[in-house]
């Protein structure tokens, strides 16, 4: 096999292991290839922070262990993290001028076990500021661009989703095997969805949250975004596992998530909630989801009509019960012991300018909503209520998976959309996260993964939902659909010619 | 005895309820595993949990929930098998969070009682409201420096306890009771140091005046109230100032209000409409607290006998006033000592060497019971040497300087030093001889009917000995010699 830096760039995770432990190529010719991509795509402005030296120093140190017989599972792929977790040494900025020249001196949980498996970290990827947006617009280092383009509007840059968008356009244009992502309520799928990846957000307690810098701690969850189910597994496998410094991890075993794509779905029910049916939805999202329900009836699934009937509910619980954790989770960026400190006449002028320029609009309008939501006199009209409905909506999946075992849903209810379009309306935008929120809100795995092209030639993502701890029958559905789907669609071929 | 204040329009009683906060004795914090020993280099105990760095979070301290399911046991109080940690929302630099983590409305432990001893010798009940967990904030300095605040983080995260009171309390000896009987099951528990000095124990004082018979008034939260003496002070000062507006027709303004030591007056910090908005809800990070029944049990069979209970089986078992039970078992450390001293001897006799003249010493030298320098072993065989009429009382409070000079044992210094009591009736004739013998003239007297010239015999029997010679046999045999 001839080692082209582009043929190595376009190798899964799984086919990189295979290669690597064939001697194909090394570790650092596999990492020095993303390197260059990373340095070719550099317009996309996927990373906050390149670390190119400490991969190759990774890479190097992977090829000597695999050398000597010591390999570790993942052990010489290049992978980016997410910057929202604190990795030790390298800034870690939360996308947010707050933590601009933030150095944690530790390392985070899911990103240790990475590291343990032997990955190579290329650098941090951007994201919306402290992960809160869907369009990656919010970052204080500049939006990322989606390597995608329309073809009905070429010259116009896309949103890569968010908030893990620079991790998503990062795995889309072939800049890193593989990202962590954080998914708080579809800050994994929906970009995965925009970009045309895979990535799956994993049932709340599978992955540590310790070292991850928290946006909404009841909702927040790590998880994997890569270009293959597969992948996705592999590094699912890696990233997960009990953690006691998270009182909210599951002691709970972690099996080897890539054994349960066994290809076979024969017998498996899949519900198809009727509410997700939304007005408003494009009809080619709709089509796409009745494509996907074809296929896995024909794969031998039995399809089943379910109802989630709190569904409505879902985005209005999720608009109060995520910024009222995030209005607390934020007050520690105060300007006193780290992070950007604008001096002010006295302590309260110190904490107001500090604040008052250290997050962006987004951030303070959140925190500000959250606020009044825990407020006296409306804490049991906002949260109270708002944690009601949120056991009414776990209850909706508990009963409907009484009857089936996975759920099949779009991820977003749009392709990806321009830059800036959205940014003026806040409701609109959070509209993108209407098929994912309850997911988060009811704790369980989600995994979106492309499945088709719009009429403009963008990526459109369809989501499975699984019961609680079974991210194994999730990612052994989203094989069968990956490979009906035979998603090879790549992005903007003029966008990937510059590496 | 409800303590009243007598106003110019007639009788007021005063409504008390006391919030104390007591820290939990622990080796770590409450949701970190950093040290929490007092007095350490300022922020040299701090984890990157207790700075609030990025994306740490806490994991309970299993050992504090222990302790306060102890200290709710030795209160008499409800243990909730069901209890939720929740965040209290406020910025101050000393509170690196941004919130405090506490417990709302479903505290660990709720209603329980204590007995309190007042000053007349009576016992009263107060209630106990309930019992919370909590974090500790840090401290901040604010002399350190002309312009700048610092702030030392090693308390930060260390565990408290919030014990609320009932309002039952009705005067500063009341309240002055409660504090002192608190402490002392907390320091018999191990739960707490009850150290004031060291701001392990602080209170805070809710008091509102009614006249007596009638409805609560509007209290007055006040702060910084971190001494038994300020704790009194504090009362009645808070008392006479609301008195003085009830009075003059004005209202009592709800309002938290500061304790200053300095000017002896309490002033307002912040009204009820300026009261912090805390914002509590659940802690999303921290899993509510489920206790299991059987664990709760297995807590109270490691449960040391209280204070009250001591109190009961010493006057009971030792036959001892209720005063000097009370005083032995002040401290646990105390009575344990007593039990020494008076194990196999004369309880009343044990107690009396224990309160005046051990515990007398040591308080005049300010010397704590754990460092004294005469053992609970050794004081017991000095007791024992009275008893068996080796030494008498007198010489025993001789040979008991120099135990506490030397550290010696008892017997030791008798041996060394002579002092054994004579009851040898041959060597006290010899002497009662010698004496006799020198001073006929006065036996001649007293023979013709001067009684009161006993008192000289024995007088000179006794220092011819050096205040050996038995002074009951020196008596008998010198009435016989006389007779």
């Amino acid at each position: 096999m001839s080692n082209a830096p582009s043929e190595l760039t376009n190798l899964t995770i799984a086919q990189a292991l295979k290669g690597l432990e064939n001697k194909d190529f090394t570790s650092k010719e596999l990492t020095q290839a993303h390197i260059d991509s990373v340095e070719a795509h550099d317009k996309l402005n996927a990373f906050v922070t390149k670390t190119p030296e400490l991969a190759l120093q990774q890479a190097d140190a992977s090829d000597k262990r695999r050398a000597s017989g010591d390999a570790k599972p993942l052990d010489g792929i290049p992978l980016a993290i997410k910057d929202l977790y604190c990795t030790k040494g390298v800034r870690t900025t939360a996308s947010s001028h707050i933590l601009e020249n933030f150095v944690p001196t530790y390392e985070s949980t899911v990103s240790q076990n990475l590291f343990d498996d032997g990955i190579v970290m290329l650098g941090k990827t951007s994201l919306d500021e402290f992960a809160m947006g869907s369009s990656n617009m919010t970052s204080y280092f500049g939006n990322v661009i989606n390597p995608w383009r329309s073809t009905s509007a070429p010259d116009i840059e896309l949103t890569p989703g968010g908030s893990s968008g620079g991790s998503a356009s990062a795995v889309a244009a072939r800049m890193a095997m593989g990202a962590t992502g954080t998914d708080t309520g579809g800050s994994i799928r929906q970009p995965a969805s925009f970009c045309g990846i895979s990535g799956i957000k994993p049932t709340y307690g599978r992955c540590s949250r310790w070292g991850v810098i928290a946006f909404a701690s009841s909702l927040d969850q790590a998880g994997p975004m890569a270009r293959t189910v597969e992948d996705c597994a592999l590094m699912l496998t890696s990233m997960a596992g009990h953690d006691p410094k998270d009182s909210t991890s599951a002691d709970i075993k972690v099996p080897d998530f890539s054994a349960a794509l066994t290809g076979d779905i024969r017998g498996l029910k899949v519900g198809i909630p009727k509410e997700y049916r939304m007005d408003g939805t494009p009809a080619e999202i709709d089509a796409l989801w009745d494509q996907g329900i074809e296929w896995l009836k024909e794969s031998g699934a039995e399809i089943v009509d379910v109802s989630l009937p709190h569904t409505k509910y879902a985005l209005p619980t999720y608009y109060i019960i995520a910024p009222a954790e995030a209005s607390s989770n934020l007050a520690r960026y105060d300007g006193v012991r780290y992070g950007l400190r604008i001096e002010g006449d006295n302590l309260i002028e110190t904490y107001e300018n500090t604040r008052a320029e250290g997050f962006g609009d987004e951030v303070k309008r959140r925190i500000m909503i959250g606020t009044y939501v825990l407020s006296a006199g409306y804490y049991d009209a906002y949260y109270v209520k708002a944690q009601r409905v949120r056991r009414l909506i776990a209850q909706d999946f508990e009963n409907a998976y009484k009857q089936c075992d996975v759920i099949l849903t779009p991820t977003a209810p749009s392709e990806a959309f321009a830059l800036g379009q959205e940014e003026e309306d806040p409701i609109k935008m959070y509209l993108n996260d209407v098929f994912t929120v309850s997911v988060n809100l009811a704790g369980l795995p989600g995994l979106s993964l492309p499945t088709g092209l719009s009429a403009n030639g963008l990526p459109l993502g369809l989501q499975i939902i699984g019961k609680s701890w079974d991210e194994e029958t999730v990612l052994r559905v989203g094989g069968v659909l990956e490979k009906a789907a035979n998603f090879v669609a790549m992005p903007d071929s003029s966008i990937l010619k510059a590496a | 005895m409800a303590q009243t204040v007598q106003g110019e329009t007639g009788v007021w009683e005063m409504v008390i309820g006391l919030e104390v906060h007591a820290q939990i004795t622990a080796k770590s914090k409450l949701f970190s595993g950093a040290a929490t020993q007092f007095g350490a280099e300022p922020n040299s105990q701090v984890s990157l949990v207790d700075a609030a760095m990025p994306g740490m979070l806490p994991v309970i301290n299993e050992y504090c929930v222990e302790q306060s399911v102890r200290t709710g046991l030795g209160l008499n109080a409800q243990i909730n098998n069901f209890s939720v940690f929740e965040r209290k929302n406020y910025f101050y630099p000393d509170l690196p969070q941004g919130y405090q983590i506490s417990q709302f409305e479903h505290p660990i432990v709720g209603k329980g009682e204590i007995e309190v001893d007042l000053p007349d010798g009576s016992v009263k009940v107060i209630g106990i409201t309930r019992l919370h967990m909590e974090q500790d904030a840090g401290k901040s300095m604010h002399d350190q420096h002309p312009t700048k605040s610092y702030v030392d983080l090693n308390r930060s995260g260390c565990a408290l306890m919030e014990i609320v009171s009932e309002p039952d309390i009705r005067g500063a000896d009341e309240a002055t009771a409660y504090i002192n009987k608190l402490r002392m099951i907390l320091r018999y528990l191990g739960t707490c140091d009850g150290n004031m000095d060291e701001g392990s124990m602080r209170a805070d004082v809710n008091l509102s005046m009614r006249r007596p018979g009638e409805e609560m008034g509007t209290r007055c939260e006040i702060k910084n109230v971190n001494s038994v003496k300020a704790v009194q002070q504090a009362i009645a000062y808070e008392a006479d100032r609301q008195v003085e507006i009830l009075e003059n027709g004005g209202e009592i303004v709800q309002e938290t209000r500061l304790w200053d030591p300095v000017k002896n007056e309490t002033r307002s910090m912040r009204s009820k409409e300026e009261a912090h908005d805390y914002r509590y809800f659940p802690d999303p990070d921290l899993l509510p607290l489920e206790i299991a029944n059987d664990w709760i049990e297995d807590i109270r069979k490691t449960l040391p006998e209280l204070p009250d209970e001591k109190k009961h089986r010493f006057i009971e078992d030792y036959k001892l006033s209720a005063y000097d039970a009370g005083v032995l078992i002040a401290e646990h450390a105390r009575a344990h000592y007593f039990e020494t001293v008076t194990k196999g001897r004369d309880t009343k006799l044990a107690a009396n060497w224990v309160i005046n003249e051990l515990l007398g010493r040591l308080n005049k030298d300010n010397t704590p019971l754990e460092s004294s320098p005469v053992s609970a072993e050794h004081l017991g065989e000095l007791v024992g040497l009275i008893e068996d009429k080796t030494i008498s009382g007198r010489i025993a409070k001789d040979v008991f300087d120099i135990m506490i000079e030397s550290g010696k044992d008892p017997a030791t210094i008798v041996e060394e030093q002579g002092l054994k009591q004579v009851t040898d009736t041959g060597a006290i004739e010899g002497i009662i001889d010698e004496v006799l013998a020198e001073n006929a003239d006065k036996v001649e007297q007293y023979k013709a009917g001067k009684d009161k010239l006993f008192g000289f015999f024995v007088g000179q029997v006794m220092k011819k000995s050096q205040g050996k010679a038995n002074p009951a046999a020196v008596n008998e045999l010198l009435k016989t010699k006389l007779s």
